[in-house]
């Protein structure tokens, strides 16, 4: 039995391993924190928010600046796929952002029926435009 | 106690009579919860509890107050009416939101609770208001229930039979009042009395008329008397058709039916959430995240949020978040947050419930006291988004890593909104000769979050109001002594990158004409930190400076040069095209500044998170995405690896793949593992590069400022107060004179 905890990774309950939905490579155990069964890259995030405005003229360029924020790019080790961003001040320990009671979890899913991809749930439907004047 | 003083008179009475100040009550103001049941919902509830006639007096009474939402966004003078930025509602007696409005900000309405509760506990007994069929009562002090003091309530008591069976309430977002800048969310105000009216709630209305004594008061207390003395009378008609409508229903259903159907609202609600919350995980999602500016210094500003699910209720414990800074306008009260909340869940997880404040029955809160989230009571908090929307933020990413598993949902999970109001303030003389002060609808442009199966909207809704406009910048125009010359254009890869990209916000030069007197003010933060992140392996959004063009007059040149104007923010500041202008780059952050004729303004509405690993992206989207200008080929290669022609943007499909698996080859030649790269990059403290607020690591210790000092979370002592930014620029440059003339050999 899978459960689909993110886009890019899921738990198995029998094995009680967080696995990539990319690749299904496993990753580690599900009840320790999945970054750990993860490698990790850290880049200057102007390498992603290029600035837009010319850097040797202008100290505001929309890209964020290095010595207040880094990206931490999280990836498969086996497919390469990037599972998780962070975006942290330099040095600042990353977060066990997912913690899940997985006794708890495999009680829940006793009565569920095994899924094979996520449920996305009902269709986003747009606000609707007002226009009063 | 009663007993205990001769001649009748208790000691608690004493006490009650001697009280020399009416403060925001915290026995109201801490509890977010459901009122208890009186004896009269008792009694409702027992003749009433058939579910269908439940239902068909709920629509009744629904399409009651959606009418009086409609009367007061058509009738509203201020900006903020006109666009959605306001709600109507219907409360129990006892106080508690049953009904709000199907479009407007939920946030607002869900915080006249606590002032009606006030009125209820101090005004109903006091001889000298009293509570009385057609009065009706104001209030905009935050500190007793307002998202912040830009906005005003008006709410009034439902009597049937010399009791009180309900209350009315409408709320606008006003702008204007009163306080040291335009436009009512001034971001230099350093204390409270700094923020302009603070209306504790008070009788404004008897027998349905405005006290014109009381208006002209408050008329003489803000910018805009006009839209002080309109709104008010807005606001009164509105709580009157809601008032009617109610006093329909009874007499159609029975008082019985009308009671039970408000009371059984927030209990149904509160049971139908509880049932949701057991179908999550039960567990734990952290995130934190870090602002970037106070609007008057760049700092670091930690908000921390732990959200814990366990059975049926839900826990956000906000503490290890910076302490608050007691003269900058940034802090966000905790009730503001509530509401805010409240809002995520109604808007963005469960838009199927009703709108009422039921849903927060099962939700706990853990704040530190005297921090930014909870400031204390003569702490500014004018400029609140800058905190609260960034708390918002932390709860929608923890709340959709608790959802994604979920297998009934009822709409989709959604990265992370665009959040900050990257939007023009605005005070002065109008060419009409009107003194004015507010805000423009561009507040509401905010790029929305990717899904898992399509990309974020545009510009679409701000996050505190999903169903709001955007408005037409010509009819501002009309009023207003300012032109958009660039208005509603997306902004060129302003985007947040991810397999689903998010929505993008648009950018926008304006510029000043025909006024003696006008200025503008921005109050945004995220120039050095991003505001939103990705969710799921997707990238948030880039960041936002104010850029600026002074020395030329943009009208003359449409005059004499009109071919030389750029229309885009990039091409504007990277080409200069007047040669004797001076171009220049910001926080967004600007206090009231006064404006000459032609200088340009520059910003960018933000962008919302992307949504999983953009080398994922199918490659038709990223030569859509190209087509449409939306990004560069810059960014097709460099982020998303799209082999295509530069001609045709004809994709090779092979191409792309085979450089896509080289990049993810190089990701993995570029990492290391978690633990080695943790070894490596985590320190035991902030960097002292950059003033730091907040907790590193463990929370119940926070920074203030310092890397090396840290205090007990809420005892910062002394409490955080910053120096006047004019004073720290007087010193830098004092220390120059004296060293250039130490160097000079000058004493």
């Amino acid at each position: 039995m899978k459960v689909f905890v993110t886009a890019a990774l899921a738990i198995d309950l029998d094995s009680e391993k967080w696995e990539c939905t990319r690749c299904k490579g496993v990753l580690g155990p599900a009840r320790a924190n999945y970054k750990e069964g993860l490698v990790v890259r850290e880049r200057d995030p102007a390498e992603v928010h290029a600035p837009i405005l010319d850097p040797d003229r202008y100290e505001f360029t929309f890209a964020p600046d290095p010595e207040w924020c880094r990206l931490v790019e999280y990836f498969c080790p086996h497919c390469g796929r990037q599972v998780e961003v962070e975006y942290l001040p330099p040095g600042h320990p990353p977060t066990h952002d997912i913690e899940l009671d997985i006794d708890a979890l495999k009680a829940q899913w006793a009565n569920r029926e095994p899924l094979s991809e996520p449920v996305l749930g009902p269709d986003f439907v747009a606000p609707q435009c007002h226009h009063h004047h | 106690m009663a007993d205990d003083v001769k001649g009748g008179r208790s000691v608690e009475q004493f006490l009650k009579d001697a009280s020399l100040f009416l403060a925001p009550d915290p026995e109201i103001m801490e509890n977010h919860g459901l009122e208890p049941r009186t004896e009269l919902e008792e009694a409702c509830l027992a003749k009433e509890n058939d579910p269908h006639r439940l239902g068909l007096v709920r629509e009744r009474l629904q399409a009651g107050v959606n009418e009086s939402f409609e009367m007061l966004e058509n009738m509203g003078a201020a900006p903020g009416a006109k666009w959605g930025d306001c709600v109507s509602a219907m409360y129990t007696a006892s106080g508690d939101l049953s009904i709000a409005s199907s479009g407007g900000v939920v946030i607002f309405c869900n915080l006249v609770q606590y002032p009606i509760k006030f009125c209820n506990k101090y005004w109903a007994k006091e001889r000298t208001v009293g509570i009385r069929e057609g009065d009706a009562f104001i209030v905009n002090d935050s500190r007793y229930g307002q998202a912040h003091s830009t906005d005003q309530s008006l709410f009034m008591p439902v009597f049937h039979e010399g009791k009180i069976v309900a209350w009315a309430g409408a709320t606008v977002h006003e702008g204007e009042n009163g306080a040291i800048e335009p436009g009512g969310m001034p971001g230099t105000a350093e204390q409270i009395w700094d923020e302009g009216l603070r209306m504790s709630p008070f009788k404004v209305v008897e027998n349905y008329e405005l006290r014109r004594d009381l208006v002209t008061f408050l008329q003489n207390s803000v910018r805009e008397p006009k839209l002080q003395y309109a709104d008010m009378k807005v606001k009164l008609y509105v709580c009157r058709r809601v008032e009617q409508r109610i006093k329909e229903a009874i007499a159609e259903y029975g008082v019985e039916a009308v009671v039970a159907c408000l009371r059984n609202n927030l209990e149904a609600t509160d049971q139908e959430v509880r049932r949701r919350l057991r179908e999550w995980p039960d567990g734990t999602a952290r995130h934190c995240w870090f602002t970037d500016n106070t609007l008057r210094e760049s700092v670091q500003i930690k908000i921390n949020l732990e959200l814990t699910k366990k059975d049926d209720e839900l826990t956000f414990d906000f503490r290890g978040s910076s302490p608050e800074f007691t003269n900058r306008a940034i802090n966000s009260l905790d009730i503001t947050n509530k509401g805010m909340l409240a809002q995520l869940f109604l808007t963005f997880i469960w838009p199927d419930l009703p709108r009422n404040q039921g849903v927060l029955s099962p939700v706990n809160f853990i704040f530190d006291p005297a921090s930014v989230l909870k400031p204390s009571p003569l702490t500014p908090s004018s400029q609140t988004m800058m905190t609260l929307f960034t708390a918002w933020s932390c709860g929608q990413v923890c709340a959709m890593k608790l959802l994604y598993s979920v297998p009934e949902k009822y709409t989709r999970v959604v990265a992370p909104w665009f959040n900050m109001i990257n939007t023009f303030m605005f005070g002065g003389i109008t060419q009409h000769g009107e003194m004015v002060g507010n805000v423009c609808a561009d507040i509401n442009g905010m790029g929305g979050g990717a899904l898992a199966d399509a990309d974020g909207q545009h510009s679409l809704a701000p996050i505190f109001a999903t169903m709001a406009d955007l408005a037409e910048q010509e009819f501002m125009e009309e009023e207003m002594p300012f032109v958009q010359i660039v208005s509603k254009k997306l902004m060129r890869d302003n985007q947040g990158f991810g397999r689903q990209r998010g929505g993008m916000g648009y950018q926008m030069i304006l510029a000043m004409v025909d006024s003696p007197m006008w200025g503008f003010m921005l109050t945004a933060i995220g120039a050095k930190f991003p505001n939103v992140p990705g969710l799921f392996g997707g990238y948030g959004c880039p960041t936002y400076p104010l850029a600026r063009i002074q020395g030329v007059d943009v009208f003359e040149k449409f005059r004499t040069d009109p071919g030389s104007f750029r229309f885009s923010i990039e091409e504007m500041m990277n080409e200069r095209p007047y040669p004797e202008a001076t171009y220049s780059t910001h926080p967004m952050s600007l206090p009231f500044h006064a404006s000459k004729s032609g200088e340009l303004y520059m910003i960018s509405q933000g962008s919302g998170g992307g949504f999983g690993d953009p080398l994922e992206r199918d490659p038709a989207d990223v030569a859509r995405d190209l087509d449409e200008d939306l990004i560069s080929h810059d960014v097709a290669w460099r982020v998303y690896r799209v082999v295509y022609d530069r001609e045709t943007l004809i994709v090779d499909l092979a191409a792309t793949e085979k450089a896509r698996d080289e990049a993810r080859q190089e990701r993995l030649a570029g990492s290391r593992p978690y633990k080695d790269f943790c070894a490596s990059w985590s320190k035991d403290k902030p960097s002292g590069k950059v003033p730091y607020f907040g907790c590193w690591t463990d929370k119940t210790r926070v920074h203030a400022g310092s890397p090396d000092v840290t205090y007990p979370a809420s005892q910062v002592n002394p409490p955080v107060m910053m120096a006047h930014p004019m004073q720290v620029r007087i010193d830098a440059l004092e220390a120059e004179l004296a060293a250039l003339r130490k160097a000079g050999g000058q004493s």
